[in-house]
């Protein structure tokens, strides 16, 4: 072991690697950098010990503390719960029309109800509930199903053509696909429904074929919405003389609704949201304030 | 002697390879190679049941559209995240997942659960123009998933593929690969029978793009993305409570 020597500038030993005339003195570790060492060290044997640490073949050391993130998780959310539970249990039994008479509640309903909203209908529905093509727009209200909050409720609830057992189900037949009106006669029908509502009337509906579209309309289609073309709640069909349309009120799109039929799909939310996650998203949507067209 | 051994050691190019590779791969043996011998690794999932060829298709359409880049699949134990994704994710359901796809990073939301929770016709429209449905959304466009036709014959090898690598798909599976793909995406069709007899009842049979006649890449990456966190209910019951 002669190959250390003394470095006669600092009187320090050195490695005794030599790089080109250049030697490497011996510094010894810091005695910080050996004190923090030794306190990992120690902390880790404490972790072994208290904390789920060594595995053992098929099982391994659970640790004094048992902790276990799973249980700890299970905990936190039941913790939330609790927390929530002060106005969470009033809104599960209180009625709808006394939670919106309770400004307060209103305020928790507005707060949990645009999380709830946000992660889970507004992909479909818009951020503020406006919809878009094919994806009905809520803060209209141009309820299909009815505007109190059990019908709102039971939409979400049972969701719509829906694979739910006991969804709610609609359906607009494909009029023209499947023979059961000719091109005139979805014409004269589409002459009818710009005549009675609010449908943008590119091509001038003349009276005549509005008045033969009128007969076409009464036989085939006021079965579901209605001879007054209000639409019906019953049968999830659309109110055709309001501003609002689902898939759009131009000609081209309602001869597309006409000929090829629509069926849209809302999914059911019982397996995923609460009962009162799903009572606070009602109570939401029907406070959505409407946009001004 | 230790100095002695060192410098031994340290001339030694070979040894000190050995040595430092030894040394290296402790935290793994420590950490990784015990979690397959631990019986709780992998939780019992006696309902769990495979990727139809149709999703397995999409699932490979997953991996080379680079969806995983933006979302994972994987919701951690973190209140936050059960609260707003559902009931954490259990190793179990990833079973039959080669490559797993859990993901790190979350550009676009967690969809470890995105089964049934949206229609197809949203998935459809989403995934031809994100915009189009969501206005605030940064995701890419993927319209030309609805124009490619979906290759179909070598589900088969897909399907055999996996088997090697413990996904206990059958012969018959195997061998119908191609005609299930098809049929799972026409209802209508004399081969739809065949997909539920094989892959059970609660497999989703439908147009997935809308369009029967049609098999695209949209209907199986549609059909993957309805099945995400539907493989098995495993994870249900257990948060249940959490969820109510």
């Amino acid at each position: 072991m002669a190959l250390e020597k003394r470095d006669p500038v600092t009187g320090r030993m050195t490695t005794g690697h030599e790089w080109n005339g250049i030697e490497e003195l011996e510094t010894p570790i810091p005695r910080v950098v050996i004190f923090f060492l030794v306190v990992t060290i120690l902390f880790s044997i404490g972790y072994w010990i208290f904390m789920p640490a060594w595995p053992l073949g098929w099982t391994y050391t659970k640790g004094l503390l048992g902790i276990d993130q799973r249980t700890t998780v299970e905990q936190q959310v039941e913790q939330a719960k609790a927390e929530r539970a002060v106005w969470m249990d009033q809104i599960e039994q209180m009625d709808f029309a006394t939670i919106q008479a309770d400004s307060a509640l209103m305020g928790v309903v507005q707060e949990a109800g645009a999380t709830l909203f946000g992660d889970n209908c507004a992909v479909c529905h818009g951020t503020r509930g406006t919809g878009g093509k094919g994806f009905p727009d809520l803060a209209a209200k141009a309820w299909l199903w009815g505007g109190d909050p059990e019908a709102i409720a039971e939409t979400i609830r049972v969701g719509i053509n829906s694979p739910h057992e006991e969804t709610r189900t609609s359906q607009m037949l494909a009029f023209g696909r499947d023979g059961m009106l000719d091109r005139t006669q979805i014409d004269d029908v589409l002459a009818y429904v710009q005549s009675i509502g609010t449908a943008s009337e590119q091509a001038q509906p003349t009276p005549e074929a509005a008045a033969r579209g009128s007969e076409i309309f009464a036989e085939n289609c006021a079965s579901c919405h209605g001879e007054d073309a209000k639409g019906m709640h019953d049968l999830g069909a659309p109110d055709l003389t309001d501003a609002s349309w689902i898939y759009g009120g131009d000609l081209q799109t309602l001869h597309t609704t006409v000929y090829s039929g629509r069926q849209g799909h809302m999914p059911a939310w019982e397996g995923r949201l609460s009962a009162a996650d799903r009572k606070i998203l009602t109570l939401y949507v029907l406070a959505l304030p409407q946009e001004k067209q | 002697m230790a100095e002695f051994f060192h410098r031994k050691l340290e001339r030694n190019a070979i040894g000190f390879v050995v040595a430092i590779v030894a040394v290296a791969s402790i935290g793994g043996l420590v950490e990784i190679a015990p979690l397959f011998t631990i019986d709780e690794t992998v939780e019992d999932a006696p309902d769990m049941r495979v990727y139809t060829p149709l999703e397995l298709a999409g699932r490979n359409i997953y991996i080379r559209e680079g969806c995983y880049a933006c979302h994972s699949q994987m919701i951690r134990t973190l209140r936050d995240e059960v609260e707003r994704y559902g009931p954490y994710s259990l190793a179990v359901e990833s079973k039959y997942d080669h490559p797993m796809l859990w993901g790190s990073k979350r550009t676009g939301p967690d969809i470890a659960r995105l089964g049934d929770k949206y229609s197809d016709a949203w998935h459809v429209a989403h995934l031809i123009n994100p915009r189009d449905v969501v206005p605030e959304s940064v995701m890419p466009k993927y319209g030309w998933l609805a124009r490619n036709a979906l290759r179909t014959d070598d589900l088969g090898l897909h399907l055999k593929a996996m088997s090697r690598v413990g996904v206990p798909y059958t012969q018959e599976m195997i061998d119908n690969a191609t005609n299930d793909a098809f049929g799972q995406a026409s209802p209508d069709s004399s081969f739809a029978g065949g997909v539920t007899e094989r892959y059970g009842e609660a497999t989703h049979v439908r147009a997935f793009d809308g369009d029967a006649a049609r098999l695209t890449e949209m209907d199986a990456l549609v059909a993957y993305l309805q099945i995400l966190g539907k493989l098995t209910d495993a994870a249900q019951p257990k948060t249940a409570s959490a969820e109510e």
